[in-house]
């Protein structure tokens, strides 16, 4: 039925498309990594025709372990420490206000609306709104002083205070130590599902990491001639707050979309069996939303980890405390004119984002949910 | 869970209570931009002007207006040209599967997730050798190259409902590639199209890592427009947030008027994607 000029002409149509995706994404992604592995930057960047030489993983060994670039790992330490917060608060407020919604409640479609309509906004917008509450001497601080309370004096976007610090030095002998964790439990996991040989392959190197860190082997690979403390900055609570505030009502969206689904039938047989309210919830709703929970922990992960317009609207990119890798990049690269070693802290962005992303876009188009 | 009786005053109240938390952002941000410079004081942030200060707002018009008229410009522009691209390119991956299709799609679909600053130097560059860098023709290029991802993605989960056997009919009346789209799909994208449209318009007119890096600032959109006022030093806060307001109408008037298409556009985001 279908003839052939029918099929090349659908193969004619889309190519534009995908020729320009081609190069707009991966020719370009191809061009960055190449950027990183050269020491392109500085005099050289504003040169007419600059002079480059290949330097090979330099730019990253510098990033990782390099004496000037101790700005780079705590903002690194920082996206990790946001994304966690963010994500975790924005799925528990999230599910929270879904439960409550799908109560029967009047004018939920009000009350819905409310909670959505921050997502409707720019990340700038966010930003600036926030920026002005979260003012040292006014906005949030001042509430307690309306109830004849003293004002609060945290200063939300510029504290330099650290929670839950650790030694960046030592950070190899923590990532042997949770690969072999990771590597043991997936050879367990093996095994209670009689897949000895793949049991055996990752199980056995698992023990053997797990024998090197605690005999003391990987302390010794050390990434620094002198120990480094990174930790939690406090300066990002301000920031989960407001990123929190505009994203949970999206995951209250999903949650909410995934509760309707829930066929009563499910619910009704759970009563019947004698269930009470809470535990039909907690047994019967709560798992069936587990695969919307690792959809939006994907969806939250990725613009986490990305996160750029909403800090620099909040405090600005020069504000070390609330830096993250891509403010860093961009700081780098068009205020520093580092341009080889702004391409490796994207390079790195994209490798983190893509460990996220990648295994979910697998999964969902080989069981072809797309 | 369903609760009765007692417990479902205290849900009421408890669903109130966290609709005024949400709504202080919202609160605070419209009396500051309706109070005089001399009026705005860190101890009485939360108290309403006694008479609204209108000129914040006139000010800001006035201040803002060539941005917001790049916006609007940009973000009907190339929202209409990555939704009409979305929609022929979902019609292909959708019902003309070719040779290597099964990988193609991931591959795109890739391309919405990646931290732009992984292109934004080679794009730089590239926006300059071709002479768009700058302008406005150069920001709608890039926002529907990146834009087509999440095209695609829609427009092919929405034709994914239209029955194959419709097609085959089609094609024993004679219809062919071209003919089948124009007579049968596009008749039946009208909603498709809007939530497309919807999830592109707020994308568009939101972001800034692009803006910022490739707008001079005779073509600032909105966003870069109001980070420069806000994060600059010696600036009454009535100003920015009398912007906020403004930059933030569009996309707000869009989602009460058409919200349910807005979250299907969410949901098929996560849902699908």
């Amino acid at each position: 039925m279908r003839s052939r000029r029918d099929q090349v002409m659908a193969v004619l149509v889309i190519m534009p498309s995908l020729a320009l995706l081609a190069i707009f994404v991966y020719g370009f992604i191809g061009q960055t990594v190449y950027m990183s592995l050269t020491d392109w930057g500085q005099g050289a960047a504003l040169a007419l025709k600059p002079e480059i030489h290949f330097v090979g993983t330099r730019n990253y060994a510098e990033l990782f372990t390099g004496f000037l670039n101790v700005r780079f790992r705590q903002d690194l330490v920082s996206m990790v420490f946001f994304t966690i917060l963010f994500v975790g608060a924005s799925l528990a407020l999230g599910l929270f206000l879904a439960t409550i919604i799908d109560q029967r409640i009047r004018g939920e479609a009000v009350f819905r609306t409310i909670f959505l309509f921050p997502m409707s906004l720019s990340f700038i917008v966010t930003g600036t709104i926030w920026r002005w509450l979260l003012q040292p001497r006014g906005g949030v601080n001042v509430l307690p002083s309306l109830v004849g309370l003293p004002p609060a004096g945290f200063l939300w976007l510029s504290s330099r205070e650290q929670a839950l610090q650790f030694n960046w030095q030592v950070l190899p002998h923590y990532v042997v130590l949770g690969a072999a964790f990771v590597l043991i439990a997936w050879g367990v996991w093996s095994a209670a599902r009689r897949r000895f040989r793949t049991s055996a392959l990752v199980g056995l190197p698992g023990m053997a990491l797990l024998a090197w860190a605690v005999t003391g082997g990987a302390a010794r690979l050390q990434l620094l001639p002198f120990p480094e403390a990174h930790g939690f900055n406090l300066a990002l609570v301000g920031v989960v707050i407001a990123a929190t505030w505009q994203m949970s009502g999206y995951t209250m969206a999903l949650y909410l979309a995934g509760l309707r689904t829930i066929p009563d039938e499910l619910r009704e047989a759970a009563r019947v069996d004698g269930a009470s309210p809470l535990q039909v919830y907690r047994y019967v709703e709560l798992p069936l939303l587990a695969p919307i929970t690792w959809s939006a922990i994907i969806i939250l992960g990725h613009i986490a980890l990305k996160i750029f317009d909403l800090v620099f609207a909040m405090a600005g990119p020069d504000n070390a405390p609330t830096s993250v890798p891509a403010i860093l990049m961009f700081l780098t690269t068009f205020r520093g004119n580092e341009l080889a070693k702004g391409a490796s802290i994207a390079a790195i962005l994209l490798v983190v984002v893509s460990i996220l992303i990648v295994p979910y876009l697998v999964t969902s188009f080989r069981a072809g949910r797309a | 869970m369903y609760q009765r009786g007692t417990s479902r005053w205290f849900i009421h109240g408890l669903i109130v209570l966290l609709a005024v938390v949400y709504l202080i952002p919202v609160y605070l941000t419209i009396i500051t931009s309706l109070k005089a410079p001399a009026d705005i004081n860190l101890m009485t942030a939360w108290k309403p002007p006694a008479h609204p200060y209108w000129a914040s707002y006139a000010t800001a018009i006035s201040k803002f207006a060539p941005s917001l008229e790049n916006s609007i410009v940009l973000a009907i522009s190339a929202t209409l040209l990555s939704a009409a691209l979305g929609s022929i390119n979902g019609y292909v991956l959708c019902k003309w599967e070719f040779p290597g299709a099964r990988f193609v799609l991931p591959l795109v679909v890739f391309g919405m997730f990646i931290p732009y600053q992984s292109i934004l130097v080679p794009l730089f560059q590239f926006m300059r050798r071709i002479g768009l860098y700058g302008g406005l023709p150069g920001l709608v290029l890039v926002h529907v190259v990146y834009g087509l991802p999440i095209t695609t993605l829609l427009f092919r989960s929405f034709y994914a409902e239209i029955p194959d056997e419709l097609l085959g009919a089609a094609f024993i009346d004679g219809a062919d590639f071209l003919g089948i789209y124009r007579w049968l799909v596009l008749p039946l994208s009208g909603p498709p199209f809007l939530v497309v449209a919807i999830w592109q318009f707020t994308q568009i007119w939101n972001e800034f890592l692009f803006a910022v890096t490739l707008a001079r600032p005779a073509s600032q959109p909105i966003t870069v427009a109001l980070a420069n006022l806000a994060g600059g030093q010696a600036v009454s806060w009535n100003l920015p947030m009398a912007g906020s307001v403004l930059a933030a109408l569009p996309t707000v008037v869009v989602y009460v008027l058409l919200g349910r298409y807005f979250i299907r556009g969410l949901l098929a985001g996560a849902l699908k994607g």
